[in-house]
């Protein structure tokens, strides 16, 4: 069975070097000392009872806030304290005393255990002034720095915001601008219009007096041709030598469907021709000429599908976003580029009409006139788009929260790579990050700027990036970003912590707090 | 120009069917991966086969009859193929039945290395015979066993009962070797079989005998049709269990409308519950339970099979011989039971009780005990598919401790691996294993590495050319490598049936040969069904050759003997000292010996927390204990309440390891918030302290072969109410519990059994009379716990955080007391990891007991010794009553207590003797 000290001699150094020894039970802070008196009952610290001393550490629980053995494992909600001279003090679990393991750096935790513990107290302590130092230097510089940037910010943000001011103003005269070009224009258009009218109508006239000429000859020559015996009449039977006429396709021209075709005359005349012309001018084959080509069919499978574009968003998903996703690109475009370049509609084949006649003068200057006011007006309302774009860009610029001071402001339209062993990782804060295998393949988005999302205290800590590409069978990819204060800006390690949940350690000025005006020593025996 | 509507239109009319084909294959298992009975063609084959008249007829004048066994010919009428029929009468009440073919055209397969050793046979004398029947003595008890001749059937009875008879419905079928017709072999057939040829001639060809196709993949067949069909009948049977593994209820169904039970170890993907699919592992072992008694059925044959469950009437099938011995009540039920292999023999053994634990015993005999783990290994398990690198190990180990969460093992999946070369390690994940090894023993943890058996075709593998050039992988049926498609891309599968094979493997656990490993590294084989993912079935071809024999004989063995090399290795790499750890996905019977096995990638749902306990249950009773399912489910995410609950169901059972898919969102036990946090910390935490109770059962489980956990039947065998129970059991006999497995849920209903027992809520001490159902109010931090009254059970209630931290803590003794006012208890200590308790019997076993107000503790191994540094430092007895004073014997000290009378709890102050002494104390 184990043999338990009750009380423990603890020597220690304090700051000045001199050796004093203060006795008090096994793992009990300084702070609670005054409530452990040697000889005396103890009650224990929640008040539910009272025991005599010898009860006190002596590997038994008997309070039930476990507070009569500060250093033994007895009771499981105890606590232990280790003073860890030269290092932080600090309390354990007291599951932890005597496990083997050793938790407290002045190994007073393993007292019976047979564990080898060091006491590494002085040499955590000398590390941890250290990294404490180096953190500090870090923090004065990347606090001055972060000055900078604020100071930037505001300048630029007061920049911006003037710039933005001016632009309106000037947006408004455009937009004048515009209005007038606008009614130039309509004004200039009216004219050019019913000249064009004019135009096309004198055309078209012209053109169905043309038409009705070739087809009087044609006619005249059709009844020659019909008229085998140059008697000046066309009969039943010379018609019916045009099988091609034939109305029920069985293949013969029949002496009751030519006479229908003649309208129920024998024979006509190049007058009474003229009503029976008609009827069979569409099918009518001239011996002398060669038998027209059957228009070409196009063969049904090249009307297949519209063209894609290849920048469009192949997914079916419901954010297609009107950013150009070129991020997105994946092994299914193979079908889409295998659709036909173009579609080809068939070709116009009777376009036996000449060309329309080029616009009188008068006309085409009312073209020209019009042409040009159309042009100032849309050069004009280009101008007022850009305008447009550049404000609303500004704004929106001017509408991410930079942190209270601005600082993160020069983070904006910035990126920040990082290469690992696979991927270069790619941070664009504020807008979002993707990730590249080295030896190529397409990017991954991991996510587009959401919000802050720090602890309440300083939300400014944290930055999530979400809604990056699918996984399959699983989330969206989304990326924690994780900021430090540091001299530099860069991306310091990438993780992959859950499928598809990425984390990115960030380094910046912007979060350097104001150094506290204190020294550097550790608190080590702040309870003295 | 089309427009941007237009083409989206178009593309998502053309994603749909995709889209719909991820979405189903996510949401559960694709069945047409996997035959159905009409699938396969031999069961189609024997299950056309209809109960009647059997063609085959004992003939009684060729018996022989011998010290060990007798033997006999059996003849099918129809073909007049001959076979041979032995019977054995097996030590400790067991029949073993063995048919095969008298002249097999060549030799069947018949299962090594899974029986213990030979079994002890007991002499078989004719009691009598006739000229159609024999009567045969099984000893004791009027124990007979009676060989009717034509039909053939045998039945064994005892006095007026009949226990099981074989071949009572006609549905023996045993699929004789023959030759192809089509080949010219016919010329060469002797004129010796001549005879027999002519009938076989007759014999139709059925489809798939000599070849069949499941979606792309054939199966050649050149060994033709082998199967062999048997049926039992048992009278006044309602209850049937065991034949794991099947995500379905404890109690076997029906099978008439539906397919069988498969047993066929397959990898399942995201399989579904409450079906008879086969899943990883095969336990061919039928448990049958009446409030007369309980019996087993073993069917020793690891290819694959399906078994047939019916509900009948007794006396139908009662005809001749056996009518002289028995009463027939046509109003019995029955359940009648057919077992269908594809290959091998029919070697059976039944198992006669009476009792459940008769049965225990009897099947241990057989196929031997649960390993007798390391204590770390029933503590608690972190695992995750994948702890990325040493950094995130680190950092989840640092996070159990700033949680004050204990665990033992952290676990790492197949990323480990250097480009799932297993025995090997990913260059810039884990460049320094032992550096992350050290840090974990420093902690006093453990770590688990996965090792696979598809091993990865790369000849700049070191251990892929060692297989190579000793010509140990399997075979195709053309002779060549075998290779198939898995975690690695293209793989070869060691011969894990070759002993030779066995040792190589075994050697390269060695500290020099396993770089980077050291001593607190154990092992977990996944995939070892084996999975093959372009195989058929996911599963290797069964014309693949394992020297002389087909995949299609070894296939259900294959997992089992991967475990048992691997098992192997970790022993000798400690010289023969340290007890082994290895998990295993795939098994069969005798894996108990090896190590753990889990339930398979389940899924983050509720129906899957509530299967876990039968599907355990069903394993324990088929000897292997050590069981446990994936806490938080595989696939998918778990909502905070499920993870919750999952965390207190699985603190209480057998195999305790939290498990996730890569694609889930993390899940260590803090990531919940705090309170969710505080309730996993609670689950645990009692597990911890419970640890030697688990401890001492898996002792017992070891020396005896009882389950770890079992059903209620099994301790109130005539208590009808408990048979069909499967959402409480027992820890030992002592321990009830009942996890709550329903989302929301404000109560559970407990049956608590056993007339005149009592039962103690374990945390509020709180009594309740037994053969009663109890409503139970629960809240998130409920686990309904009950300890049976009569009980002593031990806990160390100092928890660490590891188990090996709490190695020396004291014990506390919880007595709560029957209604004679007694109870009793063991208690089991050891070094907790070397087999010296068994080489050197160092170990303590007590036991204890109150009556009569007092309370002793006695030895149970005089001839053991050991000591410990544990000690008593608390009793607690419930139910009792105020004494007026308290005196440990030993010191003549009077010890000091309190007593809460609402409860009736009396709590005796630090008795202080050490846990091995002898010591007595006495209230007064």
């Amino acid at each position: 069975m184990t043999c338990v000290h009750l009380l423990l001699t603890l020597v220690f150094a304090v700051s000045l070097g001199t050796p004093v020894e203060i006795q008090r039970p096994r793992g009990v802070p300084l702070t609670k000392k005054q409530f452990y008196v040697e000889n005396k009952p103890f009650t224990c610290l929640d008040g539910s009872r009272t025991i005599s001393f010898d009860r006190v550490n002596d590997d038994y629980c008997d309070c039930k806030d476990g507070s009569d053995e500060p250093g033994t494992a007895a009771c499981p909600n105890g606590s232990f304290h280790c003073t860890n001279a030269g290092y932080r003090p600090m309390f354990i679990p007291s599951s932890r005393i005597n496990d083997g393991i050793c938790d407290c750096c002045d190994t007073t935790d393993e007292y019976n255990s047979g564990a080898k513990c060091e006491n590494t107290c002085k040499e955590l302590g000398r590390k941890e002034r250290e990294v404490l130092q180096k953190m500090a230097e870090i923090t004065k510089e990347g606090f001055l720095l972060k000055q900078h940037l604020i100071e930037e910010a505001k300048k630029g943000q007061q920049e911006k915001q003037s710039k933005v001011t001016d632009m309106q103003g000037n947006k408004k005269q455009l937009d004048e601008k515009v209005e007038v070009l606008r009614t130039v224009k309509e004004t200039a258009e009216q004219p050019e219009k019913e000249a064009k009218e004019r135009h096309l109508k004198a055309w078209e006239e012209q053109k169905a007096a043309i038409r009705l000429e070739k087809d009087k000859a044609k006619m005249a020559e059709a009844f020659l041709e019909l008229d085998d015996n140059a008697d000046g009449f066309v009969s039943v039977s010379e018609l019916q030598s045009h099988a091609e006429l034939d109305a029920d396709a069985d293949g013969t021209l029949t002496e009751t469907e030519a006479q229908g075709l003649m309208g129920g005359a024998e024979q006509v005349d190049t007058s009474t021709f003229e009503s029976v012309w008609p009827n069979i001018k569409d099918k009518y084959h001239s011996e002398s000429q060669p038998e027209e080509p059957a228009p070409v069919e196009t063969p049904p499978d090249e009307v297949k599908e519209p063209v894609v574009d290849n920048d469009s968003e192949p997914y079916p998903e419901d954010d297609i976003s009107e950013e150009e996703d070129e991020e997105d690109e994946d092994d299914y475009h193979e079908d889409d580029d295998k659709a036909p370049p173009t579609i080809k509609t068939p070709e116009k084949n009777h376009e036996d009409e000449e060309a329309m006649p080029s616009y009188d003068a008068d006309t085409q200057a009312l073209i020209d006139a019009a042409q040009k006011a159309r042009d100032d007006f849309e050069e004009a309302e280009k101008a007022l788009r850009e305008m447009d774009d550049q404000i609303r860009n500004i704004e929106k610029e001017l509408s991410f929260d930079f942190g209270p001071d601005a600082e993160f402001t020069y983070l904006y339209s910035q990126c920040y790579e990082l290469t690992t062993g696979e991927y270069i990782y790619r941070l664009c804060p504020f807008n979002r990050v993707s990730q590249k295998p080295k030896y190529g393949g397409s990017e991954t988005n991991l996510g587009t700027w959401g919000s802050w999302s720090g602890p309440e205290n300083n939300k400014y800590l944290l930055m999530k990036y979400d809604h990056g590409t699918g996984c399959w069978q699983g989330p969206n990819r989304s990326t924690t970003v994780k900021l430090t204060c540091g001299k530099e800006t860069v991306v310091t390690s990438t993780s992959e912590p859950s499928r598809c949940e990425y984390l990115i350690e960030f380094t910046t000025p912007a979060v350097c707090q104001e150094p506290a005006n204190t020294d550097l020593s550790p608190h080590d025996h702040e309870e003295l | 120009m089309v427009s941007l509507r237009e083409v989206c239109g178009i593309i998502i009319f053309r994603w749909v069917p995709l889209i719909v084909l991820l979405c189903v294959s996510a949401r559960a298992v694709d069945r047409s991966n996997f035959k159905t009975c009409e699938q396969s063609a031999f069961c189609k084959r024997q299950r056309e086969l209809k109960p009647g008249r059997s063609p085959y007829r004992a003939l009684l004048d060729t018996l022989e009859l011998s010290d060990s066994r007798i033997t006999l010919q059996l003849i099918n009428d129809n073909n007049k193929v001959r076979l041979l029929l032995e019977l054995y009468r097996l030590q400790g009440n067991m029949t073993r039945v063995k048919i095969n073919e008298l002249k097999p055209l060549k030799p069947r397969y018949e299962v090594p290395d899974v029986l213990i050793s030979d079994p002890i046979t007991e002499t078989l004398s004719v009691v009598s015979q006739d000229e159609n029947s024999l009567v045969l003595s099984l000893g004791g008890k009027d124990q007979r066993l009676i060989v009717s001749a034509q039909p053939f059937r045998l039945d064994i009875v005892e006095g007026p009962q009949v226990l099981v008879s074989l071949n009572s419905r006609g549905l023996l079928a045993f699929e004789h070797l023959r030759a192809r017709k089509d080949t010219s072999i016919s010329h060469k057939i002797s004129s010796t079989v001549g005879s027999m040829w002519d009938s076989l001639k007759k014999e139709e060809d059925k489809p798939g005998m000599w070849e069949e196709t499941f979606k792309s993949h054939t199966d050649s067949k050149p060994n033709g049709p082998s199967s062999i069909s048997l049926d039992f009948s048992l009278p006044g049977v309602e209850h049937v269990y065991g034949i794991p593994e099947h995500a379905d209820t404890l109690k076997l169904k029906n099978t008439d409308g539906s397919d069988p039970y498969r047993l066929y170890n397959l990898d399942v993907f995201q399989y579904e519950l409450h079906n008879p699919m086969a899943l990883y592992g095969a336990v061919p072992v039928l448990i049958s339970h009446s409030t007369d008694r309980t019996m087993g059925i073993f069917w020793l044959n690891a290819a694959e099979t399906w078994v047939d469950i019916s509900s009948n009437t007794a006396g139908k099938m009662m005809f001749g011989k056996i009518l002289d011995f028995v009463q027939v009540s046509s109003e019995a039920p029955q359940t009648d039971v057919r077992w269908i292999s594809e290959s091998g023999i029919i070697d059976v053994f039944i198992m006669l009780g009476p009792k459940p634990a008769d049965v225990f015993t009897q099947y241990a005999s057989l196929t031997g005990t649960q390993s007798f783990p390391p204590l770390t290994a029933l503590a608690y398990h972190q695992c995750r598919w994948n702890y990325n690198d040493q950094e995130d190990v680190k950092s989840v180990d640092q996070g159990f401790d700033e949680h004050d969460i204990p665990y033992d093992f952290i676990w790492l999946d197949i990323e480990h691996a250097d480009g799932k070369r297993y025995f090997t390690w990913d260059p810039s994940k884990f460049p320094q294993p032992k550096e992350m090894l050290q840090g974990l023993m420093d902690k006093r943890r453990k770590l688990v590495a996965i090792v696979d058996p598809h091993i990865r075709v790369d000849n700049g593998y070191k251990i892929h050319n060692e297989i190579l050039s000793k010509n140990f992988y399997v075979k195709n049926k053309d002779g060549g490598d075998y290779e198939g498609w898995c975690w690695p891309g293209n793989s070869g599968y060691p011969d894990f049936t070759n002993p030779e094979m066995r040792a190589w493997w075994a050697s390269k656990f060695a500290y020099e040969q396993y770089e980077g490993s050291m001593e607190n590294q154990y092992v977990w084989n996944d995939m070892n069904e084996p999975s093959v993912f372009n195989g058929p079935e996911v599963t290797m071809h069964k014309d693949a050759l394992h020297g002389g024999w087909e995949h299609r004989d070894v296939h259900n063995l294959y997992g089992l003997y991967v475990q048992k090399a691997t098992a192997d290795g970790l022993v000798e790499r400690s010289g023969g000292v340290e007890r082994p750890f290895v998990l295993t996905r795939a098994f069969f019977a005798g894996s108990q010996r090896y190590g753990a096995v889990w339930t398979g990638d389940n899924a983050a749902e509720w129906g899957h927390l509530k299967i876990s306990i039968p599907m355990c249950l069903s394993l324990g009773l088929a000897g292997i204990s050590f069981c446990g399912a994936d806490v938080g489910g595989f696939f998918k995410h778990p909502s905070a309440e499920l993870l919750v609950r999952w965390y207190q169901a699985g603190a209480y059972q057998p195999f305790f390891r939290a498990h996730a898919h890569i694609d889930t969102p993390r899940r260590e036990p803090w990531l919940f918030g705090p309170e969710n946090t505080a309730l996993i910390r609670e689950a645990i935490r009692q597990r911890y302290a419970l640890l030697p109770y688990w401890y001492q059962l898996f002792y017992n489980a070891h020396r005896t072969g009882y389950p770890v956990v079992r059903p209620l039947w099994v301790e109130y065998p005539n208590d009808v109410a408990t048979f069909s129970i499967e959402d409480e059991y027992l820890i030992g006999k002592d321990l009830l519990v009942h996890p709550v497995t329903d989302e929301g849920a404000t109560a559970v209903t407990a049956y608590l059994p056993g007339k005149g027992e009592v039962w103690y809520d374990v945390h509020t001490f709180q009594k309740h009379d037994g053969e009663q159902s109890l409503y139970i109010p629960v809240t998130m931090s409920s686990i309904p716990v009950f300890q049976r009254g009569g009980s002593i059970i031990c806990r160390k209630d100092r928890v660490r955080r590891s188990s090996s931290c709490m190695e020396n803590d004291p014990y506390t003794l919880y007595a709560a007391l029957n209604s004679q006012g007694s109870a009793e208890g063991e208690l089991y200590i050891d070094d907790f990891h070397t087999f010296n308790f068994e080489k050197a019997k160092q170990f303590v076993h007590r036991h204890l007991s109150f009556s009569a107000n007092t309370l002793s503790s006695r030895n149970l191994a005089p001839d053991s010794q050991f000591s410990t540094a544990s000690w008593i430092e608390k009793i607690v007895i419930i139910g009792g009553s105020q004494p007026s004073s308290a005196t440990l014997k030993n010191a003549e000290s009077a010890l000091e207590f309190e007593f809460d009378s609402t409860l009736a709890v009396l709590t005796l102050r630090k008795p202080g003797v050490n846990a091995a002494a002898d010591w007595t104390v006495i209230l007064r």
